[in-house]
């Protein structure tokens, strides 16, 4: 690629965005809009800040169509969102750490991934040095005699990514569960500023391990958006081929997990030898067994052998054969439905109001799947059902991932059919004209992924916004464990399975 | 149940040979595991796993040593739940600065001996992270580190090559 360092000529007006255009609003129309969304008009998808503007992108009611909005705010403030839409709280505390902006209006004005540990404040915008220090976090108040709380972590016990858990409880009862996170945070929005296309790839990748796949996806998709670039169909077939892989893998692993912390051990080994084999499988196929840095802007970097083909249709006719009777030690082991059935409900209501994505959401009523929602190729040509539940508890979320399994076995059946034969990716290179912005909502096996990126004229990203579902999952666990078992909590976790990493950035 | 029981009992171990100790990590190890150390530990070590940042790749790599394939507690190594229960730490991730002190008291709380095993391109040199103004970088710029092990994320077979060489190390 050919990034000729070039002054940005100015086009005619902002640059917009592809493939859903980016307007400007002015305070009534932001304001409008957030009203709109606590009434469950439309759906938040984002809320992410640059050094003197605020975005918000949403999903309009009963249309495959993204909303992305910007509110300039040049006097570093801007009309609190989350003060009438909890779920853009953190999100917008997040934008204050990072960039300074101030939400007015907030409900909640604790810092959120700004632990005072940086010797900065507000990095991304005008930073300001301060004493590298741990400032002190406010937990919530909890009162009544009998309660007492329980810190958890960051550190954890088992082989987990850290974050801090506040436990309120009243004998073995869960009375209010706060998260506080932030601990992983890399630092990932400043790392992108300035980077090449190539260097923001990788970053990209490494988001949220477990979603490499889904995250490099999302990323090229933006990319290729902005740059309108042409992406050849056996790219396209590969990519998902990739994206369901790493979702099986990852269900299967889960599903496993969340056997074993109800203590039923016999399950997690055989899901395990699934994930296995299927972990080599794209070793052998792609080179890595999660597949790392295999999608790129305008392709794939590697094709798909014919041996490798037989040997992937070989596995799913074998998981295919393992898949019922994982589904049967599941569903007809009585203790282990003790333990999940009724345990950590999340009910309709709140899945809809949060927008909440992938197998949480979906458990709990809301179907949403990017695949199907907005269609990108090559899903409309392919046919699969995603799972639906309005349980709302651990079980229903095992069965939503039993149905997911199905689904991406269903897909990678056709896509080793009907793949066709080509190039594997477009010969493309920024054209240094202008600044360009594109974006994307892609579906990770946890949820959507929606990505939002700018990138100047001399093919570098000037700014570039990665939201994990894990955003509007996290807060919904603590409503999921509030009157269950403190014991029971290893088990909701692991059911919602939400990433620290991609949500701490 | 019964017949997943039973078809373990039928079935051959799926269980793979132990991949020959790395080479690269004997060397680094050289110097570090003294005889008096295997004297107490034997050849048994518990391991306390603490990611000080990681995108949680290697995570998933280090959870994939416990299955039947890879079955890491053959070699007397398993994963403990405390670091007052461990003689290893296996860190990962390029150290975020939120991380730092929760791994230094971790470390703290470890009792002597103990080594520190940094595994993955971040916990080397902060990866992909490095620069930035919320990592440290290294594990070895926070606690003394005793070997490494990369890769991006290290597969299951470079992981244990890596923990066979520091067993070995021992004898
Ligand atoms: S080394 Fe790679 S896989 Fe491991 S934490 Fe770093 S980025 Fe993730």
């Amino acid at each position: 690629m050919n990034f000729a360092s070039k002054q940005t000529a100015a086009r005619p007006s902002q640059p917009t965005c592809l493939p859903w255009p980016r307007e400007l609003v002015d305070e009534g129309g932001w304001l409008a809009l957030a009203a709109s969304l606590a009434k469950g008009e439309r759906e938040l998808l984002s809320l992410w800040g640059e050094s003197s503007s605020v975005h918000m992108a949403m999903l309009e009611p009963r249309e495959p169509r993204l909303r992305i909005v910007t509110l300039e705010c040049p006097e570093g403030a801007f009309p609190s969102v989350g003060g009438v839409h909890p779920p853009a709280s953190r999100l917008e505390r997040a934008i204050h750490d990072l960039y300074g902006l101030r939400p007015e209006g907030a409900s909640d004005a604790r810092r959120w991934l700004d632990h005072g540990r940086w010797g900065l404040r507000h990095p991304c915008s005008a930073p300001e040095k301060i004493e590298s220090t741990c400032d002190p976090y406010a937990f919530l108040p909890t009162e009544g005699e009998p309660l007492h709380q329980i810190p958890v972590g960051p550190v954890h016990a088992g082989i987990i990514e850290p974050g801090h858990f506040r436990f309120s409880a009243n004998g073995e009862t869960v009375v209010r569960l706060e998260e506080r996170l932030g601990f992983v945070h890399k630092g990932i929005d400043q790392l992108m500023c300035g980077a090449s296309i190539e260097r923001a790839a990788r970053i990209a990748a490494r988001v949220s391990g477990d979603s490499t796949v889904a995250y490099s996806l999302a990323f090229a998709q933006a990319v290729e958006a902005a740059f309108d670039v042409d992406v050849p169909p056996r790219a396209i077939y590969l990519r998902a081929l990739m994206a369901e892989l790493e979702r099986l893998a990852n269900h299967f692993g889960d599903i496993g997990a969340i056997c074993n912390d109800a203590a039923f051990a016999l399950m997690q080994a055989q899901c395990n030898l699934v994930r296995e084999r299927i972990l080599r499988e794209a070793a052998s196929a792609f080179g890595h067994r999660l597949m790392m840095d295999r999608i790129t802007p305008g392709g794939t970097t590697v094709d798909l052998k014919q041996e490798n083909a037989a040997a992937l249709l070989a596995m799913v006719e074998w998981i295919e054969l393992m898949t019922p009777r994982l589904i049967a030690l599941f569903g007809d082991t009585t203790s282990l439905q003790d333990r999940t059935v009724g345990t950590g409900f999340v009910s309709e209501a709140l899945a809809r109001q949060y927008a909440c994505g992938g197998y949480v959401g979906r458990a709990s009523g809301r179907t949403f799947d990017a695949r199907k929602a907005i269609g990108y190729a090559p899903y409309p040509r392919l046919t699969f059902e995603v799972g639906a539940s309005k349980e709302g508890d651990v079980d229903a979320r095992v069965w939503v991932r039993f149905d997911e399994v199905k689904a991406s076995l269903q897909i990678v059946r056709q896509i080793l059919d009907d793949a066709p034969e080509g190039p594997i990716i477009a010969a493309w290179a920024p054209p240094d004209d202008w600044t360009r912005e594109g974006a994307a909502l892609v579906e990770g096996f946890r949820g959507d992924i929606f990505v939002w990126l700018r990138i100047r004229a001399d093919g570098v990203v000037q700014r570039c916004h990665l939201r994990d579902p894990s955003w509007f999952q996290w807060p919904l666990l603590e409503a999921a464990i509030k009157d269950n078992i403190v014991a029971d909590f290893p088990l909701c976790n692991k059911s919602f399975n939400c990433s620290y990493s991609g949500h701490d950035l | 149940m019964q017949k997943f029981l039973l078809q373990g009992l039928l079935r051959s171990a799926l269980t793979e040979r132990a991949p020959t100790p790395d080479t690269a990590s004997m060397a680094e190890l050289g110097y570090t595991l003294g005889r008096t150390a295997r004297q107490k530990l034997g050849r048994s070590l518990s391991i306390r796993e603490v990611d000080a940042g990681s995108c949680n790749g290697c995570e998933l790599e280090i959870h994939a040593l416990n299955n039947a394939y890879y079955d890491l507690e053959r070699f007397g190594l398993r994963f403990v739940a405390s670091p007052r229960h461990a003689d290893v730490l296996l860190v990962t991730g390029p150290v975020t600065k939120n991380m730092r002190e929760a791994l230094e008291r971790t470390y703290a709380a470890t009792p002597d001996p103990k080594w520190v095993i940094a595994v993955g391109d971040c916990a080397f040199d902060g990866g992909v992270f490095c620069n930035s103004y919320a990592c440290v970088g290294a594990v070895a710029k926070v606690v003394p580190v005793d070997l490494h092990i990369r890769g991006c994320p290290p597969d299951p077979t470079t992981l244990l090559k890596g923990l066979i060489a520091f067993v070995e190390n021992m004898e």
